[in-house]
């Protein structure tokens, strides 16, 4: 066994020993992560889905910071419960462009992924502002102060820009408009067909009723669009996976 | 260590070579329980990674001897149940939606499937019990005041399209002008109508105001409201001579009301609920207390 003793030589070298750890880690991280990349049946292309608009980018933001994810998840398993209860199971494709991404895997409230036109905006403005008002059971705690904390969009620009860079493509057209298309979407008496035109099918409306363009309005608008990008009546899964 | 250590005594293992400070590591063998266990799991890791998709090739994983598919366990699942569902559900589609109550077969299926569904994907804005939220503007379902109607239909077309979403064409539809905020009444005008929307409701009022908020009523309200304020449910116009208020009936709740307007919005549920389960939510609700 002289090829085993040797391993004296790397045990009192601690460069070595670095050097030969981080080979064997590198080969362990690349056997699983690179086939990711070129395996057909792991990247399953999906219609529909699009990079969200800046209000919708903004709302994802507040909901990151505000921590929603530690109590709700953005996945629904393949499990018929959570089909039933939730709707279709998530793909992989519908969070293609969250950075980072939203699965969870603690619920204390429901799963979001499908909680897209699922309510109205109404319901959730009264929601986020008081849970108990509209559902009793609930321990969610309230986020009234989403309404009084305007927003005019004027770092989304950057947001976009980071985000273009982990690899959501953002066209520099967006990029251009991300201010105007931020504050368009949230007023239904602006001039939005260019938003509409950058970014398909978006949905435009005063999301919190009120005329100033709060946090409520991109939280709101964010948590409208979760799960309604793919079209699952003529969504056709693929069976081998 | 070429020196055998003095602290080796005769008769015991060899020592791994290591030596820290003078204290040295006897090279025992490991359990043999515990090494046979470890065998056995990588055993095992072979044997799992034959029969379950693994081992990553050229354009795709191996699929696995035993072809698992989480995807496919989920569909056989689901089809299972609705398989053995089939039949009460085709037949709940195929009656008319007027007699699904007087089947007992029917009724009995649609009642416990409507409630499921109701908790699911009701519960949230009308409440657990259907009692929906007061002066907040989630109707109450269970009392006999209908905004679109209460018979078996009318529920059945309201959970099928929603009500002024943007998401179906099909759905109600009505928009109460925003009479204070778009300047269509002045303001004496508009604390005149309340007063007269109080006094048609039996509550305390002003008679003077009253009187004048008549006409403003007349001219401005009794298109969709009706002469006599008692509403009309192919436009969605509440009824408001009665005590029943979606959002409020006191002079504060009224004035908003007809400043700014009010209009709630409901979800059409055909993209996700079957027809089956929209004609059992509505058979439930029907049944509630209020249907008609």
């Amino acid at each position: 066994m002289a090829f085993l003793d040797k391993h004296k030589v790397i045990e009192t070298n601690a460069t070595l020993l670095l050097v030969l750890s981080f080979l064997v880690v590198s080969i362990g991280g690349l056997v699983q992560i690179v086939p990711l990349f070129y395996l057909e049946n792991t990247i399953e292309k999906v219609e529909g889905v699009r990079p969200y608009t800046p209000l919708e980018l903004a709302g994802r933001d507040i909901y990151v910071r505000e921590g929603c994810y530690t109590c709700h998840s953005q996945m629904i398993r393949p499990m018929r419960d959570e089909v039933e209860r939730y709707g279709h199971y998530s793909l992989a494709a519908e969070s293609m462009y969250d950075h980072p991404f939203q699965w969870g895997s603690k619920r204390t409230g429901p799963d979001l992924a499908r909680v897209g036109e699922r309510y109205s905006d109404a319901w959730h403005v009264d929601h986020l502002t008081n849970p108990q008002s509209v559902v009793p059971e609930s321990i969610m705690p309230k986020y009234g102060f989403l309404s009084r904390k305007v927003i005019d969009g004027e770092y989304i620009g950057d947001t976009m820009k980071v985000h273009r860079i982990v690899g959501t493509p953002y066209t520099d057209e967006m990029m251009e408009n991300a201010v105007a298309d931020f504050q368009a979407q949230a007023d239904p008496d602006s001039d939005y067909d260019g938003l509409l035109e950058r970014y398909g099918k978006a949905t435009v409306r005063n999301f919190d009723g009120s005329p100033a363009l709060t946090e409520m309005d991109a939280l709101v608008a964010y948590l409208q669009v979760l799960g309604t990008m793919v079209d699952f009546s003529t969504f056709q899964p693929d069976a081998s996976r | 260590m070429s020196k055998k250590s003095i602290r080796h005594q005769e008769g015991d293992p060899e020592t791994t070579g290591h030596s820290w400070d003078g204290i040295e590591e006897f090279d025992n063998p490991m359990p043999r329980w515990w090494l046979w266990t470890f065998y056995v799991c990588i055993f095992w890791a072979l044997l799992y990674s034959i029969a379950y998709p693994a081992w990553p090739m050229i354009s795709r994983a191996t699929p696995g001897l035993l072809g698992a598919s989480t995807r496919a366990d989920v569909a056989a699942e689901i089809q299972e149940f609705s398989d053995r569902l089939a039949p009460i559900r085709a037949k709940l589609e195929a009656a008319e939606l007027t007699e699904i109550s007087s089947d007992p077969e029917l009724a009995g299926y649609a009642n416990n499937a409507g409630a499921a569904v109701f908790r699911t994907w009701c519960a949230q804005c009308h409440g657990s019990g259907a009692a929906g939220v007061q002066a907040s503007g989630y109707p109450n379902l269970l009392d006999d005041d209908w905004l679109w109607g209460g018979d078996i239909e009318a529920i059945h077309t309201t959970i099928t399209h929603g009500i002024r979403n943007t998401t179906d064409e099909d759905a109600r539809i009505s928009d109460m002008p925003r009479f204070g905020a778009d300047e269509l009444l002045e303001e004496p005008e508009i604390d005149q109508v309340v007063q007269h929307v109080m006094a048609i409701s039996g509550q305390e009022h002003d008679a003077e105001m009253a009187t004048a908020g008549a006409v403003v009523f007349e001219e401005n309200c009794a298109a969709c409201h009706m002469e006599d304020g008692t509403g009309n449910r192919d436009l969605g116009a509440p009824n408001l001579t009665d005590a029943i208020w979606l959002y409020g009936g006191d002079t504060e709740a009224l004035t908003y009301s007809v400043y700014y307007s009010r209009g709630g919005v409901m979800p059409n549920w055909a993209p996700r609920l079957s027809e089956a389960d929209i004609r059992s939510v509505a058979t439930y609700v029907h049944g509630l207390g209020g249907g008609e």
